[in-house]
């Protein structure tokens, strides 16, 4: 039996602890915002937040995830994440809208830390999410807008 | 409940309630319906034939019959009939029409259920404006009749009916059911123009909300009673089977329930998605190659290039291109090399299926051709399509993939459903490296051109040779193929709008085991880059601005000129820039709409930076300007790392590149500034998912030129500039 927390919420899963946390959030926490898109920490559709990291699940063993709080995009609250899905939605960022968990998990993360980013420390901390659709200008301009929004 | 049968003659026919819903449909007459393609519509009980639906709380829902794939079409349908029906936006909803040819039939096809080719607004346009301004005078009579006044008295604004004489307002939904029995009108008209009040704005995505929150679902979240996962081990060649499976491992994983053999391989059941991953993994699998694609992409690419060297089929013939070539004053000679493309969506293909106690089918997913799906699912199943319903989700991304000609995914899910004989839902999972490894590829491409100028500059002669597997040939699509010809691999040079008055344009269609498929904006995504850089080296050859000598071959063709001055003008085309960058203009009509690029960029060694990108586009009425624009900028991100560095190949018949690390889409930091002007338009409205696509690249590539002094012609750049071609 592996014990995680996740959305706050404790959960005893019969998985094997070699499991991605991604597999086990989807597949057995029974939460699906979280995406599966290529299983080698490449894109970051997978991305949550490990104690307020954001931390690819795909490449996450659910046994090495131990009394980590982790949060997923249905557990994001706050102002920071208020802040960071109104500028999404002020924009109409999506498209097909599947990366968009794992962008608004990277956002949140940076905003979180970091109240005023750069333009470099934007590209930092969204480089590691792909987007197909090509949002990423849209993504910039949400992450100042949320910014100005926390400031 | 059974709806009444739509009438092949009235334009607007059925209404019904609902559930206390009115429901408003339409038929548009095809005349003599095209040849069936895969299977033909649903035969047995009518079914809802409608596109709207009021309920009692005033919202209005939009039933969707083009798939929702992130280009907007959700919203873009919804403006249509917000307009007609003189809704208020916060009203409108949203959802996916059922699978149903009769009803929902994409009338740019013919008598076929499907998105793609950036028709969803266009041919929705006509039918929905009617269909919406029924309704709207449906309501105005029902609210007449409750109010005993006459209908001519009867206003609506922002989803308010008023009688102003009376001073009585009522919502929608207090007045749909009594609508709903009412005869639909004939003779519609839609509003002027002059009284939009949606059409042109920047109204709001739909599906913003659900997409930023995690609640979204997608066919990969679909989750079934009791359902398997499965994962199944393809062959690592085209065309390769299975010569022998040792499943003993597999089955020891736990959690791993079946393995079963199905035409494309074997596929592992597990409780979850790990379990039969590493089922998967565990399986021992020898291959037949016997009548496998066993060549590498070198070796096709050199075919290629010796088929482009012999006479082919004539797609194109003015004048006489021989002829003019041989009193030019000079001619360039160049070849052009374009290799496989992935749509690399970023939800990998899955589907889910499930049989239920009397039989039927249902199956999940994200369905882009619905009527071929449905028709598949049908045929490897053994039923008649009408059993086989499907409930279809928002695409993660498609880019063409998701509209298979071959419904590949969502056959092989019915595969394993026949396999398994289980009453469980399958639930199949491609993981990237599946979804890389699977083929539908854009085809590889090779050109070879000869165009030559006049002593005075001007375009005297041009030949051209195209080399490329057919997307057609061997498909339901077949008799789309003209004379030998394959549309899709001339479309953007046989109809070229320049004004060369000696042009031949030829193809061959090379024959491989690599199964090829349409990759946004499909045969434009090369024909346009070789296009666009040869008119491009002309103009230099001939010592004149690439934007003016353009603008000279334009003359019959106003929409393309009037795009290429809007994004010359906004991108201060002529004015300096500092050395190592440079600025290349593009222009090119696709889809019925027009986008023309200047592009500029930054030389920094080998590798290029794309700095900005200033795109003028005309897709007729732009129902949603920031759908629009979205879809350029989207464009931008989605092509880039293809014009830069994104190749497909094959290690004798091996695909090297199966996930992301190899076969890298655009990144955060690599995404130029987009801006994005729309020619004002009165026209009815044409497509913008595909169009943005095709002018990107030759944009890049003579920004290129300019910047270094280089020609690079074959795509992609950074592969074109390690070999000096």
């Amino acid at each position: 039996m592996i014990e995680i927390t996740v959305n706050g919420v404790a959960h005893r899963l019969d998985v094997d602890p070699d499991m991605p946390l991604l597999w086990a959030i989807r597949d057995h926490v029974g939460l699906t915002g979280t995406k599966f898109g290529c299983g080698i920490a490449q894109c970051g559709a997978c991305t949550v937040h490990l104690d307020g990291v954001p931390t690819r699940a795909c490449v996450t063993r659910v046994g090495d995830v131990g009394g980590q709080a982790v949060t997923t995009i249905e557990g994001t609250g706050g102002p920071v994440a208020e802040a960071v899905r109104a500028a999404w939605r002020g924009i109409d960022v999506v498209q097909c809208g599947y990366c968009q968990s794992g962008q608004i998990m990277s956002a949140i993360g940076l905003l979180s830390q970091n109240k005023a980013p750069s333009d470099d420390e934007i590209a930092a901390a969204m480089d590691g999410n792909l987007c197909r659709c090509g949002t990423y200008q849209r993504i910039r301009t949400a992450i100042r807008d949320a910014a100005r929004t926390l400031a | 409940m059974t709806l009444p049968s739509p009438s092949r003659r009235g334009f607007l026919v059925g209404a019904a309630a609902v559930g206390g819903a009115l429901v408003v449909g339409t038929y548009m007459s095809l005349g003599r319906p095209g040849r069936a393609v895969a299977a033909t519509p649903a035969s047995g009980p009518v079914k809802p034939n409608a596109f709207i639906r009021i309920a009692p709380d005033d919202t209005v829902t939009v039933l969707v019959k083009h798939l929702e794939m992130g280009q907007g079409v959700s919203t873009g349908l919804a403006t249509i009939v917000a307009e007609e029906l003189d809704a208020s936006w916060a009203q409108m909803r949203a959802a996916p029409a059922p699978a149903d040819a009769e009803l929902y039939a994409n009338l740019a096809w013919g008598p076929v259920q499907g998105t793609g080719g950036s028709t969803s607004i266009a041919n929705s346009w006509t039918q929905l404006r009617l269909a919406s301004a029924a309704a709207r005078a449906m309501l105005v009579a029902a609210a007449a009749e409750a109010w005993g006044v006459p209908a001519s008295e009867i206003a609506i604004a922002a989803g308010v009916i008023r009688h102003p004489a009376s001073g009585r307002t009522g919502g929608f939904g207090a007045f749909a059911a009594r609508a709903a029995a009412l005869p639909v009108p004939a003779d519609m008209r839609p509003k002027d123009p002059a009284a939009w009040v949606h059409i042109g704005q920047p109204r709001p995505r739909l599906d913003s909300s659900a997409k930023t929150d995690g609640t979204a679902v997608y066919s990969l979240d679909v989750r079934r009673p009791g359902m398997l996962t499965a994962v199944v081990a393809h062959p690592p060649r085209f065309g390769a089977r299975v010569r022998s499976v040792d499943e003993t491992a597999a089955r020891a994983v736990p959690g791993v329930v079946d393995v079963v053999r199905i035409p494309t391989g074997v596929a592992v059941l597990g409780r979850d998605t790990w379990s039969a991953m590493r089922g998967r993994d565990a399986l021992v699998v020898t291959w037949d190659d016997a009548r496998a694609e066993t060549r590498s992409s070198a070796a096709l690419a050199a075919e290629y290039r010796a088929l482009g060297g012999r006479p082919g089929a004539v797609a194109a013939s003015r004048g006489d291109a021989g002829a003019a070539l041989a009193k030019a004053a000079r001619v360039i000679e160049a070849e052009y090399d374009f290799p496989y493309l992935a749509h690399a969506a970023i939800e990998p293909l899955n589907g889910t299926i499930a049989r239920n106690p009397d039989g039927s089918v249902e199956a999940w997913g994200a369905f882009q051709i619905p009527t071929m799906d449905q028709g598949t699912i049908a045929s490897i199943l053994d039923l008649t399509p009408d059993r086989v319903t499907l409930h279809t989700l928002p695409a993660g991304g498609s880019f063409g993939r998701r509209a298979s000609t071959t419904s590949d995914w969502i056959a092989e899910a019915a595969w394993i459903l026949k396999a398994s004989g289980g009453g469980a839902p399958i639930h199949l999972v491609w993981t990237r490296e599946d979804d890389m490894r699977a083929g539908h590829f854009r085809p590889m491409a090779h050109h070879r051109v000869r165009a030559g100028l006049d002593a005075a500059g001007r375009i005297c002669g041009w030949e051209h040779r195209i080399v490329a597997k057919s997307l057609l040939m061997g498909t339901p699509f077949e008799a789309m193929l003209a004379g030998g010809v394959d549309p899709s691999t001339t479309e953007g040079v046989a109809d070229t709008p320049y004004a060369i008055p000696d042009l031949r344009v030829e193809a061959h269609n090379a024959r491989e085991g690599v199964p090829v498929l349409w990759w946004r904006s499909v045969g434009h995504t090369h024909t346009a880059h070789v296009m666009e850089t040869m008119i491009d080296e002309l103009a230099r050859a001939a010592g004149q601005d690439p934007v003016a000598f353009r603008l000279g071959l334009l003359g019959n063709a106003p929409r393309s000129a009037a795009a290429l001055r809007l994004a010359a003008e906004r991108a201060g085309w002529g004015e300096p820039l500092p050395a190592g960058r440079g600025r290349g203009v593009a222009v090119h009509a696709s889809f019925g709409s027009v986008a023309a690029m200047v592009a500029e960029v930054t030389a920094d060694g080998p590798r290029l930076r794309v700095d900005r990108i200033v795109a003028a586009v005309d897709c007729g009425v732009a129902v949603n300007p920031d759908v629009i624009r979205a879809q350029v900028e989207g464009s931008v991100g989605f092509a880039l790392s293809a014009v830069l560095r994104n190749r497909v190949t094959l290690a004798d018949g091996v695909v090297q590149e199966t996930n992301f690390d190899a076969y890298e889409p655009t990144r955060f930091r690599e995404m130029p500034r987009v801006e994005v002007h729309i020619v004002p338009s009165g026209v009815d409205p044409t497509g913008i998912g595909e169009p943005a696509v095709p002018p990107l690249a030759p944009a890049i590539a003579n920004a290129a030129a300019a910047a270094t002094g280089t020609r690079m012609r074959s795509l992609p750049l950074e592969a074109s500039a390690r070999r000096g071609a």
